[in-house]
């Protein structure tokens, strides 16, 4: 039985009046696939942001395997392997698409990023063109950021999030902002790469058709509580979860 | 840019700078020669522009370097520009260094006010130190070139030359890094940081980096301009002079290299043409002009000269 | 203890210039969220224009009735809000509302080149001297020391600028307005406030603050050309400490900068035309955006 990859231990956050996190336990065996649900304010972004470093937990523990991460930076957390993609894709808005994966795969790499070495050579080019086609985005490669459609940022959002050695993938929202009928060609595409390369992976839901679909175990969160932690036909038929989550009929 | 490109860019830029010192007159050699050295400390601004920093404290470097250059030939007695050249980067260099990581970590109006504010108390401790000339400054000999000490025609064009030489160098070296992975690191900041810092890169190293060339290119800039001027003080520190730099470099944009040079040397026509008829109404004109760069083209002059690298539009 | 004594009424004097100076500048960020360069332009101008105005009131015979200067002064600054304010804000400034704080610091940059030179049209480059004002209020005696009245006035007129301008935000209807656009303008024009008229008021306002300093300041200086390009360096120095948009700020900002001036000037002369720039960098280093900046919203 090997160590869960990730486990928070009663992680605690509050801004001020507000309970953002109580008493958070999570432990996520590794190549695991999680969902995370809730209603706005949750908890569940908290979580995801305290998880990569953005936010500092007021108390309690978050580590990765048996390594105490609590507190450190979203830099840190990166080159841990832990990596993330947003509620709105994060993308570099005056760059093409090639140029955000080449920046990525440039931090990322092996190396450190040159100061004289071209940032743009074929070689670079040919390994950004080869993830963008692992996400079906290739043909997109020249077109700026704005010219895209909701779906392809997103796409690009969890590509340049991928660059690097990906442990542990928190996708927060990925079909937001997604049409209704691309959201499961979306989900296809990206939990069928995270499998391949045997990513654990969290994601938040609104959507229960595609949490029921993609994930294995269904975390609910209200007002900073996890009140359910188990398989998703079980969480969604939990009273609780009705009452705070789903709003489904009893 | 392939290196063919950039060789003939180069060599271009050579070629013009070479029939300049034929066919222009000593004054607009003169000229020529403080646009370019002013030009150098814009060219640093343009590389923190890249990561989308605006420092309006470059006169810190700008007056550094002067004084180097002022202190090694009124102490040491030496004037070859070369070496003074060295020293002046090596001492802005280590200014650069020290600050950089500091300031590295202030974002927008807070990093253009504490550049500025660090600039301002280098102005406000040479005004007061008359042990290097208080508000009245220093001279500064007239510079030897290894060996060579011309005089008149000949030290103005040698002036010209060197200046020419050290900005394309300077100018083709800057190029090359931006086009550099730290280069497209730099734009990628400019345009969302928090992404970069959770690709797992440290925005504050790369824009420390920035400041330290800029602060080398300050230092270079200055003391050029001091060994030209023959003289120095601290007015180069003063905001107003570190708002000139900012302006050529809002003028030429971020996008392209000779851009940089182009417009201070704009800058300085206009300045030199004003002076003579209008003394009391070109910052009128110069005023409206960076409005207008700001309304009309808001890429700056470069966007002109280099289309977008994806087809024709903005 | 008499040094500590004469650096705390300096200092006070000092600080209650600098609050006055500066208080339009933070004002005019706190609600339209542009640092306005041209602020020590503003400030120029009104100290010409009081220098013009009380030149113009005893041209007319103001001896007889000589505190009228100081109305013609505070008149001086009304008249400078009422042309210059609606000239600036509707003409250039509304174009900008919104960009990024860095670009508007530019436009001002631009406006600043610009009233430097119309300055030396319209009042030439040579000094104006209006001392009169100055002298109306004789001399104060703190212990051996003679201070004139007029500096201390200063510091009841910031007193007043101070509380006027609190009051206003937090009391008055209108004042609730302009916290609500303050805090978010795009749900204020939601719920029907008037957003562009509480643009055009708060600038006007900051200009009228501008130039009350100057035309405050005109009777105690030769006024020259350059003013505006050094007093706006103290009034950043002041309003960052005290933290973009903050009237306490300020207040705090200002007594900071004054004690501190005063203590250099008395114990470490050198250190004068520096130690404000010193005091900012410190305060930076610790709160990194002034001691009573703005909260932050979450950006992800």
């Amino acid at each position: 039985m090997s160590i869960p990859i990730l486990t928070a231990t009663g992680v605690n956050k509050s801004f001020g009046a507000i309970t953002a996190a109580e008493n958070v336990s999570v432990s996520v065996p590794e190549g695991a696939i999680f969902s995370l649900i809730g209603t706005n304010g949750a908890g569940k972004t908290t979580f995801v942001n305290m998880v990569t470093g953005y936010i500092t937990p007021d108390s309690g523990s978050i580590k990765l395997r048996d390594r105490e991460i609590t507190g450190i930076g979203p830099r840190g957390i990166t080159r841990l392997g832990i990596h993330r993609s947003f509620q709105i894709a994060q993308l570099c808005n005056d760059l093409t698409v090639e140029e955000n994966m080449l920046v990525a795969l440039a931090i990322n790499a092996k190396e450190p990023p040159s100061f004289f070495g071209s940032g743009r050579s074929s070689a670079a080019r040919k390994r950004a063109r080869e993830t963008l086609e692992r996400f079906q985005i290739e043909r997109y490669a020249n077109m700026l950021i704005p010219e895209l459609s909701g779906g392809v940022k997103k796409l690009l959002d969890i590509a340049m999030a991928m660059a690097g050695d990906t442990e542990i993938m928190l996708l927060d929202e990925p079909t937001s902002g997604v049409a209704a009928d691309e959201k499961f060609p979306l989900m296809d595409l990206v939990i069928g790469v995270l499998r391949e390369k045997g990513v654990t992976v969290l994601f938040v839901e609104h959507d229960m058709d595609v949490v029921t679909r993609y994930s294995e175990r269904v975390l609910a969160f209200y007002a900073g509580r996890i009140i359910a932690d188990d398989a998703p036909d079980e969480v969604l038929s939990d009273a609780d979860v009705r009452r705070y989550v789903t709003g489904a009929p009893a | 840019m392939s290196p063919m490109i950039l060789t003939a860019a180069a060599l271009a830029a050579c070629t013009v700078l070479a029939a300049g010192a034929v066919l222009l007159p000593d004054w607009a050699m003169f000229l020529v020669t403080m646009a370019l050295a002013k030009g150098l400390v814009s060219l640093g601004i343009v590389g923190m522009m890249r990561g989308g920093l605006v420092s309006f404290g470059q006169g810190l470097f700008y007056c550094l370097g002067a004084y180097m250059a002022a202190m090694v030939t009124n102490v040491f007695g030496v004037a070859d520009i070369v070496l003074i050249s060295v020293v002046a980067m090596l001492a802005t260099g280590a200014a650069g260094a020290a600050l950089g990581p500091l300031l590295a970590t202030y974002r927008g109006i807070f990093f253009a006010m504490l550049s500025l504010a660090l600039s301002m108390v280098l102005y406000g401790t040479f005004a007061k130190m008359s042990s290097i000339g208080g508000t009245d400054g220093l001279t500064v000999l007239t510079p030897t070139f290894l060996g060579w000490a011309p005089e008149g025609l000949a030290l103005q064009t040698a002036l010209y030359a060197f200046t020419g030489f050290v900005t394309v160098v300077a100018g083709v070296l800057m190029r090359i890094y931006f086009n550099s992975e730290r280069g497209l690191i730099t734009l990628a900041i400019r345009a969302n940081e928090l992404r970069v810092e959770y690709l797992g890169a440290s925005v504050r190293n790369a824009m420390a980096w920035n400041y330290l060339f800029g602060a080398m290119l300050g230092g270079l800039g200055g003391a050029i301009a001091a060994m030209s001027l023959g003289h120095v003080d601290p007015e180069f520190a003063f905001w107003t002079t570190s708002g000139e730099f900012v302006f050529v470099a809002i003028l030429a944009g971020y996008l392209s290299v000779p851009a940089v040079f182009l417009a201070a040397i704009i800058l300085e026509l206009v300045r030199s043409f004003s002076n003579l008829y209008f003394p009391n109404t070109w910052q009128i004109f110069l005023g409206a002009f960076l409005l207008a760069v700001i309304f009309l083209l808001p890429r700056g002059l470069g966007s002109l000269i280099e289309r977008k690298r994806t087809g024709d539009k903005e | 203890m008499e040094l500590a004594a004469t650096i705390i009424v300096d200092g006070l004097i000092y600080a209650g210039w600098l609050f006055i100076v500066s208080v339009g500048l933070t004002l005019v960020f706190g609600v339209l969220n542009i640092l306005n360069i041209a602020h020590g332009s503003l400030y120029a101008i009104g100290a010409y224009a009081g220098a013009t105005m009380v030149g113009a009131y005893y041209s007319i015979g103001g001896e007889a009735f000589p505190w009228g200067s100081y109305v013609a002064l505070i008149l001086a600054a009304v008249l400078v809000a009422l042309i210059v304010g609606p000239i600036l804000e509707r003409g250039l400034l509304r174009f900008f509302y919104g960009r990024d704080e860095v670009l508007n610091v530019l436009v001002t940059y631009a406006v600043f080149l610009m009233l430097e030179d119309i300055m030396k049209l319209i009042w030439g480059v040579n000094p104006y001297f209006v001392y009169e004002p100055y002298v109306l209020l004789g001399d104060v005696e703190i212990g051996p020391l003679f201070y004139v009245g007029y500096d201390f006035a200063v510091i009841g007129a910031a007193v007043v600028t101070g509380l006027a301008v609190w009051l206003t935000i937090n009391r008055t209807r209108t004042g609730k307005l302009v916290l609500a656009v303050i805090h978010d303008p795009e749900i204020s024009r939601a719920m029907g406030i008037n957003v562009p008229r509480i643009y055009l008021g708060a600038f006007m306002a900051g200009v009228f603050l501008a130039a009350l300093g100057g035309a405050l300041t005109a009777p105690m200086i030769s006024v020259t050309p350059g003013l505006g390009a050094n007093v706006i360096i103290v009034a950043f120095a002041v309003v960052i400490i005290g933290g973009l948009g903050s009237i306490e700020g300020a207040a705090i900002g200002a007594l900071m900068v004054g004690l501190a001036r005063a203590a250099s000037v008395h114990m470490l002369p050198e250190a004068e035309l520096f130690i404000i720039y010193l005091v900012m960098a410190g305060v930076l280093l610790f709160r990194p955006e002034g001691l009573f900046a703005k909260v932050q919203a979450r950006k992800i």
